[in-house]
C-alpha cells in the first residue's frame, strides 16, 4: 500500500531525450493505466519506478521516501513482464518462492503465502509443473502469483496482456482487475491497448513521444481529449478529423462546402477566424432524414459487424473521409449521399498547428 | 554485443575474468611474444650468448632446402588431405541425407572416427601398412607390390594422407550432413517438379547452397592439416623418410627440441603464427554468412 | 517427395555401406590384433578374432609393455586426470569470463574479450619452445599441472557461453533484481541450470580434446609415471620393429579408443551440438 509520486521525471539514453518531464501523483490503492502506442516511453517511466532503468533528471517518491537511488529489491515493489521471466527449470512453486527465499523467509511462512497465492489463481493443480507445460494463460498467473506472495506495496505491470489470444485477454483482464480490487495495491500498468486501458484504469496516463498528453480517469479522457493525439488514440474507431474554420464570431465551425455547425456554450469568441481541426467520434453521427441535417456523406463501402454497421465515405469537394459507426445493420448501396446530423455537444476543436484542444 | 541488463559492480568483473586471462597471459601471450623475440636472435642452446639479428633467421630458413621442402610438403599434403577428406564426406553426407531408414545408425557409425586422436588414427593405419605385419602391406607383396613406407618418400606420403583424411572424413560429414538437411524442402521440391533429375539437382541446387559450409570446412580442413596432424607424422613416419613427410609443424619440434637450433625454430614458429592467423581472420570474415543448423 | 528410382536407392545404400565399412576397418583390424598373441600376429594373421582378448588386456593394463616403465592402467589413468582437468578447467574458467563480460560493465572489458579471443589464433603448435621454457620455469614438468593448465584457456568455449548468455532474456535478469538477488544469485539459481546443454554439449568436445592431446604432453612429460596413454603407445611403437609388442600395442590403442568413442556415441546428440555451436 503506498502512494507514488512522479516529480517531472527525465529519462535520457545517451544523447536522446526519451522521456520528457512526466509529473503524477498516484494515490493509495489507485489502478494507474500508462497507455500510448510503441515507442512513447511509457515502459521507459515503468522500469524507472520499478527501478531497472536510472532517473536522469526529476524524482520518483514512494511513500514519501524518495527512491532514485534505490535497487529494484529495496523498493519493495513486484512486476508482471511482458513475457513473464518465469524461471524456466524451477517448477511453479519455486518460481513463486523465490524472491521469499532470497529475503529468508521461514519456510513456512513461504508455504503459507504460495499456496494462499496459488488458491486465489487457481493454480493450486500446478504447483509441481514446470513453466513449459504450461499455457500462456497459466504462465500469465504465475508470473502474477509471483508478485502477490511478495505483499509488495506497488504492483507494476509491463504490457502482461500482449502475448494472450484475444479472448483469453478479455478473460485475464477481468481477473487482474478483480485482483487489484479486492488486493487494494497500488497499481501501474503499461499498454498499447485502449480498450484495456479504459476497462482497468482509474485513471490514464496517455503518453504521446515521451510526453504525458493527458492524464486523467477514462470518461475524462473519452469526453475532454486533450489533444488530437489523444483523441485520436481513444476510441475505436478512430475519431474523425474534418479540417474546419471558425466564424468571425467564433459561435459557428464553418466546413468545407458551406457546412455550418452551432458551437455550444457560446463559442470561442476569442479565437475567431481561427483555422481549427474538427473532431467528431464515429459513434456521434446519427441518420437525420429531416430537414435539420447537416451534411450528406457520400457512401463508400460498409463493414456490417452484426450489432453495429461501419460506413465509410467522403464528403465535400475536398472529398474528405468519413467513419461512422451505426448501431445496428444497415444495407446501403454504393454512392448514396446519406443525410447526417451531429449534436453539437459532441463537437471536438482542435488547434489546427499545436493539436491541442481549444478551450475558452 | 551490448545486454540491458548490466551490473554495476566494481570489483567482480574482474575477479570473474582473471583466471582465464592469467593463463592467457602466462602461457598464450608470453610465450608467443617470446617466440618472435627469439625469432630475431641468434642464441645458443644453453642462453649464454645472445645476439640481435634481424631478419637473419628468417633469411636463413628461407634459403634453407629442408624448410623449403617441408613448406612445399605441407603445401601438397594440407591440398590432398582436404580434397579427399571433402569430396568423400561430401558423397557419404548426401548419401546419408537421402536415407529415411537406418540413418541415425549410419551417422553414428561414420561420425566416431572423429573420437580417434590423430595419433591413434596414426598408430591404426600404421599398423594396416607395417612392412611386416601390416595386412595391407602383406597382401600388397602376394600381388607383387613391394611395400615399405619407411623407405620409399611416396609411400610415406600416401599413408600419412589417408590417415589424417581418414578421420577427417566424419568431421567433414557431420558438417556436410547438417548443412544438407539444413537446405529447406521446397528448393529441392521445386527442382524436381521442374523436371530435374537427382543429380542435376544436386549440382545446380543443393551444392551451390551448401557452399558456405563447404567454404567453412576447407578452412578448417586445412587448419587441420597444418597443425593438427603433428601426432600422425610423429607415429608414422617422424618426418621421414628423407624429410618425405616433414611438414612445417613437424619441423619446428624437430628444429627446436631435437636439434635445439632455437632461432630457426622460433623463425618457423612466428611464419606458423602468421599463417594461423591469416586463416582465422580468413574464417571470420568470410564466413560471417553461415548456414545455421 | 515420390520417386521411384530403385537402382538410386540401391547405390546410396551400397555408398554408405561402403563409406562405413572404410570407416571401421581400421578399428576393426586393431581389435582382432588386440586379441592374438604376438606370434600369430607376425606369423599368420587372419580377420577373426582370436583368443587371447582378457590375457592381453589384463597384461597391458597391470603388468605394461616390456620397454616401457610404467602400466597401461598408470597411463590411462594419466590421461583420464588429463582430459578431466581439461574439461572441468576450461569450463569453469569460461563460464566466467562469459558471465563478467556479457553482464558487467566494466573497464578493459572489450580488451579482455579481444585478448581471449586471440588465443584462437594461437595454437601451441606455434609456440611450443616458449611455452616449454614458461612450464619450466613454473616448475612444472612432469606434472598433472603441467599437462593441465597450459591448456585450459579457451576462447572456443567462451564464445560459445557467450552466445548462450545472449540469448537469455534479460527479463529473467530483471525478475531477480526485483525479487531481491544480485549477480551472484543470477548466476548459481538461474543461468548455470540454464546453461545445462552447454555444458553438457562443452564437456563432450573437451573431453575428447583433452584425452587425444598429443604434443604438448609429448614435450612435457620425461617422467613414465606421468606419461599419457598416446604418448605411451608411441614410445610402444619405438622399440624396433621385431620386438614390437603388437598385442598389447593394439590393446592399449583400443583401450585409447574406447573412451572418447563410447562418449560419441552414447552423447551424440551433446556431441552434435558441441560441434555446430563451437564452430561459428
Amino acid at each position: 500500500m503506498a502512494d507514488v509520486s512522479l516529480k517531472n521525471v527525465y529519462k535520457t539514453f545517451g544523447k536522446t531525450e526519451v522521456v520528457h518531464g512526466i509529473s503524477c501523483d498516484i494515490k493509495d490503492g489507485e489502478f494507474i493505466v500508462i497507455l500510448g502506442p510503441s515507442g512513447c516511453g511509457k515502459s521507459t517511466l515503468l522500469r524507472m519506478v520499478a527501478g531497472l532503468e536510472v532517473i536522469t533528471k526529476g524524482e520518483i517518491a514512494i511513500n514519501g521516501t524518495v527512491v532514485n537511488d534505490l535497487e529494484p529489491a529495496d523498493r519493495d515493489i513486484a512486476m508482471v513482464f511482458q513475457n513473464y521471466a518465469l524461471y524456466p527449470h524451477m517448477s511453479v512453486y519455486k518460481n513463486m518462492a523465490y524472491g521469499l527465499k532470497i529475503r529468508r523467509m521461514p519456510k513456512r511462512e513461504i508455504e503459507k503465502r504460495v499456496f494462499e497465492a496459488a488458491k486465489i489463481l487457481e493454480l493450486t493443480e500446478f504447483l509441481n509443473r514446470k513453466p513449459r507445460q504450461l499455457s500462456g494463460g497459466q504462465r500469465q498467473r504465475v508470473a502474477m502469483g509471483r508478485c502477490i506472495v511478495r505483499e509488495p506495496k506497488i504492483f507494476l505491470f509491463d504490457e502482461p496482456l500482449s502475448n494472450l489470444d484475444a479472448k483469453l485477454r478479455v478473460q485475464m483482464r477481468l481477473e487482474i482487475r478483480k485482483l487489484q480490487e479486492d488486493l487494494k495495491v497500488t497499481s501501474i500498468f503499461v499498454t498499447h491497448d485502449q480498450v484495456e486501458a479504459m476497462t482497468l484504469g482509474d485513471r490514464l496516463i496517455v503518453m504521446d513521444n515521451g510526453y504525458a498528453a493527458q492524464i486523467g480517469s477514462p470518461l475524462e479522457i473519452y469526453e475532454k481529449p486533450a489533444t488530437e493525439f489523444v483523441a485520436g488514440f481513444i476510441g475505436s474507431p478512430a475519431m474523425n478529423f474534418l479540417p474546419a474554420r471558425l466564424s468571425a464570431d467564433g459561435k459557428q465551425a464553418e466546413l468545407h462546402g458551406n457546412i455550418r455547425l452551432p458551437i455550444q456554450n457560446g463559442g470561442f469568441p476569442s479565437h475567431g477566424g481561427q483555422e481549427i481541426t474538427l473532431g467528431i467520434r464515429p459513434e456521434h453521427f446519427v441518420i437525420d432524414e429531416s430537414k435539420t441535417a447537416i451534411m450528406h456523406l457520400n457512401m463508400d463501402h460498409l463493414e456490417i459487424l452484426g450489432a453495429d454497421t461501419l460506413v465509410y465515405g467522403h464528403f465535400g469537394e475536398d472529398e474528405t473521409q468519413l467513419t461512422l459507426r451505426l448501431p445496428a445493420v444497415y444495407h446501403f448501396q454504393r454512392n448514396t449521399l446519406l443525410p447526417l446530423t451531429v449534436s453539437s455537444k459532441n463537437l471536438h476543436f482542435f488547434d489546427k498547428e499545436n493539436g491541442q484542444r481549444i478551450e475558452k | 554485443m551490448e545486454k540491458r541488463v548490466v551490473f554495476k559492480h566494481k570489483f567482480l568483473p574482474y575477479f570473474l575474468v582473471a583466471p582465464q586471462i592469467i593463463i592467457t597471459l602466462v602461457f598464450f601471450i608470453w610465450p608467443a611474444s617470446q617466440a618472435v623475440y627469439q625469432s630475431v636472435l641468434q642464441e645458443d642452446a644453453f642462453g649464454l650468448s645472445r645476439s640481435f639479428v634481424g631478419l637473419a633467421n628468417f633469411a636463413y630458413i628461407f634459403t634453407d632446402e629442408i624448410y623449403l621442402h617441408s613448406i612445399y610438403v605441407t603445401i601438397i599434403f594440407s591440398f590432398l588431405v582436404a580434397i579427399i577428406a571433402m569430396s568423400l564426406s561430401l558423397l557419404l553426407a548426401a548419401m546419408a541425407d537421402r536415407v529415411i531408414k537406418g540413418a541415425t545408425a549410419y551417422k553414428t557409425l561414420i561420425i566416431w572416427p572423429y573420437a580417434v586422436a590423430p595419433a591413434v588414427a596414426g598408430v591404426l593405419w600404421y599398423f594396416l601398412f607395417n612392412p611386416t605385419v601390416g595386412i595391407i602391406a602383406i597382401y600388397m607383396k602376394i600381388f607383387g607390390y613391394e611395400w615399405n613406407h619407411s623407405l620409399n618418400g611416396g609411400q610415406a606420403m600416401f599413408l600419412v594422407i589417408i590417415a589424417a583424411a581418414w578421420r577427417e572424413i566424419s568431421y567433414n560429414f557431420l558438417f556436410f550432413l547438417a548443412g544438407l538437411q539444413a537446405i529447406p524442402k521446397p528448393f529441392i521440391e521445386a527442382a524436381a517438379i521442374d523436371g530435374a533429375s537427382p543429380l542435376k539437382r544436386f549440382w545446380t541446387i543443393t551444392f551451390p547452397l551448401l557452399s558456405p559450409t563447404a567454404f567453412f570446412l576447407i578452412v578448417m580442413n586445412v587448419v587441420y592439416a597444418f597443425f593438427d596432424t603433428f601426432g600422425v607424422i610423429h607415429v608414422i613416419t617422424d618426418g621421414g623418410p628423407n624429410n618425405a613427410t616433414n611438414i612445417m609443424v613437424f619441423k619446428v619440434y624437430h628444429d627446436g627440441f631435437l636439434s635445439l637450433d632455437l632461432g630457426s625454430s622460433a623463425a618457423q614458429s612466428v611464419i606458423l603464427m602468421i599463417i594461423v592467423i591469416s586463416l582465422t581472420v580468413i574464417q571470420f570474415r568470410y564466413i560471417e554468412r553461415k548456414v545455421y543448423y | 517427395m515420390v520417386e521411384h528410382r530403385p537402382w538410386l536407392t540401391f547405390v546410396t545404400h551400397a555408398v554408405l555401406i561402403l563409406g562405413m565399412l572404410l570407416l571401421v576397418f581400421p578399428i576393426y583390424v586393431t581389435f582382432v590384433a588386440s586379441s592374438h598373441t604376438l606370434d600369430e600376429i607376425t606369423s599368420d594373421f587372419s580377420l577373426l578374432p582370436g583368443s587371447h582378448l582378457i590375457e592381453n588386456y589384463k597384461r597391458a593394463l597391470s603388468v605394461g609393455p616390456r620397454d616401457v616403465g610404467a602400466t597401461v592402467g598408470t597411463m590411462m589413468l594419466n590421461s583420464l586426470i588429463m582430459a578431466l582437468g581439461i574439461t572441468v578447467g576450461k569450463i569453469f574458467i569460461s563460464l566466467i569470463a562469459a558471465y563478467a563480460v556479457v553482464y558487467f560493465k566494466f573497464r578493459f572489458r572489450m580488451f579482455f574479450f579481444w585478448l581471449i579471443f586471440i588465443t584462437l589464433m594461437l595454437p601451441v603448435e606455434v609456440r611450443i619452445l616458449p611455452t616449454y621454457k614458461v612450464a619450466a620455469d613454473l616448475k612444472i614438468l612432469d606434472s598433472y599441472s603441467g599437462l593441465i593448465f597450459p591448456l585450459i584457456a579457451s576462447a572456443t568455449a567462451t564464445f560459445l557461453f557467450r552466445q548462450f548468455f545472449m540469448t537469455v532474456p534479460d527479463e529473467l535478469c530483471e525478475a531477480v533484481r526485483i525479487d531481491g538477488g544480485g549477480p551472484i544469485r543470477f548466476f548459481f539459481d538461474i543461468l548455470l541450470p540454464m546453461s545445462r546443454t552447454s555444458i553438457a554439449a562443452l564437456f563432450v568436445i573437451l573431453f575428447i580434446y583433452g584425452w587425444n592431446q598429443y604434443l604438448w604432453p609429448l614435450l612435457i612429460t620425461t617422467d613414465e609415471g606421468y606419461y599419457t596413454l598416446l604418448i605411451g603407445i608411441k614410445r610402444m611403437l619405438d622399440v624396433g620393429e621385431g620386438q614390437a609388442e603388437w598385442q598389447i600395442i593394439m590393446a592399449s590403442t583400443m583401450l585409447a579408443m574406447i573412451p572418447p568413442v563410447l562418449i560419441v556415441i552414447f552423447m551424440q546428440k551433446q556431441f552434435v551440438r558441441g560441434m555446430t555451436e563451437t564452430e561459428k
